[in-house]
């Protein structure tokens, strides 16, 4: 079966002097360094139809990125993406174009991906209208459907994004990628600033548009729990790179690399004795120049000569599991 | 309680919205002492990011503060002129937003804009100011914040830029500091980092603080008491350990039950049956009763906020079984 998405080896390098700004800023005689953030580092990994694919890992390891790079919003600097099979290059046009549509990403910070000018009935509708989900005299009932099942009452589509709560903006993101009837969402923290019952409600809306459009989803988020949860299977990222991957109930139950299991053992609780929360001991590890070898090594207790030498591959450790780790040789 | 440095009294703040005005805080109070945190949870659109910005004198027209009292070390915020609101504000009282781009201009780079920070309230010279900006980068788990400093707000990645805004808040040590969902984005370590931080900050400094958030998980571990919030009213306040292990409105009930913790995985998680509702077109009475498991006719009027078992309460028929799960 050929999967709904196959990344094969991406690695995205960011440097500084890639954007409009630091151009501007250049010409206007401002010196700016240049360091190289490796985003991404020979990422591969398959979404296939149907499923739910969690990315968890620490802030800045790259799971936006890796969104981005799927949803199409920005090029790999190296390797290839395929969708049901093939790259943007081997489809024509108006094939890329459906492709395109048909993955739409839920951004993390809603309030800089809405137009602060425009009305939330025209940031949920637009689209639709454009690509003939909708014809212009149903756009008001289109839009309310949407609205609605995101979770905002649909009498205030004539607001502006500032007036909204934060929760409410990010449900706006939410009905907007719904309103094009896509077939695969990218879901970026998409839950992380709903307070839990409002959170149940589009964890819940996420699962049944699963069950009866048969949606598939990459759902990135830093909160353990809700990725547990929701997710088919997990690929846990840590600068750059996948470090392990494997279906949702054998990683919570088995995890096999180091960071995994330093991961899950912060999985914060209920418990209401006042605790005593400590700083990172030790230099936290930067993109910009990232430890040889195996990344975790600063930071890993069972650390090896050669783990500061020799990358680990990430390799297959048991059925549908693999991991990155020199321990499993 | 005996001197508290920050004391809300009967807040009541007023927006225009599709339906005429509408009162979107409604009769809020508490209090905060110096080195305390108070934790701000509830529901999403309840009126706790504007709770914030009202204590913050940040309110906008059409919006206005429209009653209450807002004591800061006695002195009612409500009564200064704005320019003596405006050198606090930054300084003594501070506000880490929901949003990092409300403190983040994306055309700036971070050290620029921490600089101005500084020096916008302090005489220093500017290489001590980036010296500052520097630490504070890291103090909050920027890596290489020597190098981060020449980046844009767009360079970095969403929690980073969190990670900034709360930085800047923290430039002056305020003395009350109000931060917005700080560390929704942000895993688990990071967010230990940060707690670290504020933590200290509140036990040495005597900084006061109102972490508005929505996990119970946070809430639980790093506040003192807690105000839970539905519809622009605060429903049950008291004693972090009495509220959340001992939750006696249905509505902080409910929401302990909806943790996916307290749910089996794969499987519909446990919501509060029907929506939140608009606050222009809030119920009769208790505004949550339309949703609420214990509802009788008695809950048509607004319920009076009342002392019960150990915390204030406006509820008719408390919870008595104590947690959902
Ligand atoms: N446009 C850009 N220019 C330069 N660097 C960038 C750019 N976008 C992202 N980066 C860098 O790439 C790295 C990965 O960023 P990314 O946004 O993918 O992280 P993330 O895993 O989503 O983190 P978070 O959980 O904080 O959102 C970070 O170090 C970030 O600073
Ligand atoms: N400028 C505005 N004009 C009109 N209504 C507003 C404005 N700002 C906020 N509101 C409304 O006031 C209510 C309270 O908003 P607030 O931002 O305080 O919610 P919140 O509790 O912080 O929610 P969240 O958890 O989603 O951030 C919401 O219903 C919101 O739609
Ligand atoms: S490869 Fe070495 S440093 Fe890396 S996780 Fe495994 S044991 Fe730890
Ligand atoms: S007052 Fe009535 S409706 Fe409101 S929470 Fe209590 S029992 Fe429920
Ligand atoms: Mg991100
Ligand atoms: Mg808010």
């Amino acid at each position: 079966m050929t999967p709904r998405v196959e990344i094969r080896h991406v690695t995205k390098r960011f440097n500084r002097k890639s954007g409009l700004v630091e151009r501007l800023a250049e010409r206007a005689g401002l010196k700016t360094p240049n360091p190289v953030v490796h985003a991404l580092d020979d990422v591969s990994l398959s979404v296939n139809n149907g499923e739910v694919v969690g990315i968890v890992g620490e802030s800045g390891c790259g799971k936006s990125t890796l969104g981005r790079v799927v949803a199409g919003i920005i090029e790999p600097s190296e390797g290839d993406v395929l969708y049901h099979g093939k790259t943007w290059q081997d489809m024509s046009p108006q094939q890329a174009g459906h492709a395109r549509l048909a993955v739409q990403m839920i951004f993390q910070d809603p309030s800089s991906s809405l137009n602060p000018r425009h009305r939330v009935d025209e940031i949920v509708g637009a689209a639709a209208l454009r690509h003939d989900k909708t014809t212009r005299p149903d756009l008001q009932a289109y839009v309310a459907e949407q609205m609605r099942r995101a979770g905002l009452d649909p009498v205030m589509s004539r607001r502006f994004p500032h007036q909204f709560s934060g929760g409410q903006r990010q449900r706006i993101g939410i009905a907007r990628a719904l309103a094009v009837q896509p077939d695969m969402l990218i879901c970026d923290e998409s839950v992380a600033s709903l307070d839990v019952s409002i959170q149940a409600q589009i964890l819940n809306l996420f699962l049944d548009l699963r069950r009866e459009l048969n949606l598939t989803y990459m759902f990135i988020s830093h909160d353990l729990a809700v990725v547990e949860h929701i997710s088919d299977r997990v690929a846990v990222m840590y600068l750059g790179r996948i470090v392990e991957e494997a279906a949702v109930a054998d990683l919570f139950a088995h995890p096999a690399h180091p960071y995994t299991r330093a991961l899950l053992q912060e999985i914060p609780r209920l418990d209401t004795t006042r605790r005593q929360y400590s700083a990172i001991s030790g230099e936290i590890p930067s993109p910009l120049a990232p430890p040889s070898g195996c990344h975790f090594h600063p930071r890993c207790p069972f650390a090896m000569p050669r783990c500061a030498i020799e990358r680990p591959k990430l390799r297959e450790i048991g059925s549908a599991h693999r991991a990155a780790c020199h321990l499993n040789d | 309680m005996s001197n508290p440095m920050l004391e809300v009294r009967n807040l009541r703040t007023e927006f225009g919205s599709e339906a005429g005005r509408v009162t979107v805080i409604n009769d809020v109070s508490f209090s905060l002492e110096r080195g305390k945190i108070l934790g701000l949870v509830g529901e999403s659109g309840s009126g706790k990011s504007v709770t914030g910005f009202s204590i913050m004198g940040l309110i906008d027209p059409p919006g206005e503060v429209t009653g209450g009292e807002i004591l800061f070390n006695g002195q009612d915020l409500r009564q200064l002129p704005e320019h003596q609101m405006r050198s606090l504000r930054g300084n003594r009282i501070a506000m880490i937003f929901q949003d990092p781009a409300m403190t983040l201009n994306p055309v700036l780079r971070i050290d620029t804009q921490m600089i101005e920070t500084i020096l916008a309230h302090e005489t220093v010279s500017k290489s001590v100011a980036r010296d500052r900006a520097r630490d504070a980068l890291g103090m909050v788990g920027i890596p290489s914040p020597e190098e981060r400093l020449h980046a844009y707000p767009h360079q970095f990645s969403g929690g980073m830029r969190q990670r900034v805004a709360i930085a800047i808040a923290l430039l002056h040590s305020p003395d009350l500091l109000i931060a917005d969902e700080p560390t929704t984005a942000l895993d688990v370590t990071i967010q230990a980092q940060i707690l670290a931080v504020v933590q200290r900050l509140a036990r040495e400094r005597g900084t006061g603080l109102i972490w508005i958030t929505h996990d119970l998980s946070v809430v639980a571990g790093l506040a003192d008491h807690v105000a839970v919030m539905y519809a622009g009213r605060i429903v049950e306040y008291g004693d972090v350990g009495t509220v959340i292990n001992r939750p006696r409105h249905p509505y902080t009930n409910g929401l302990i039950g909806s943790l996916p913790s307290n749910n089996q995985r794969g499987t519909r998680l446990r919501q509060i049956a029907g929506s939140t509702p608009a606050i222009a077109q809030l119920p009769q009475g208790c505004a949550f009763h339309p949703r609420c498991t214990q509802a009788s006719d008695a809950c048509l009027i607004m319920p009076p906020q009342t002392e019960y078992d150990g915390r204030r309460l406006r509820c008719f028929h408390p919870v008595t079984n104590g947690k959902a799960t």
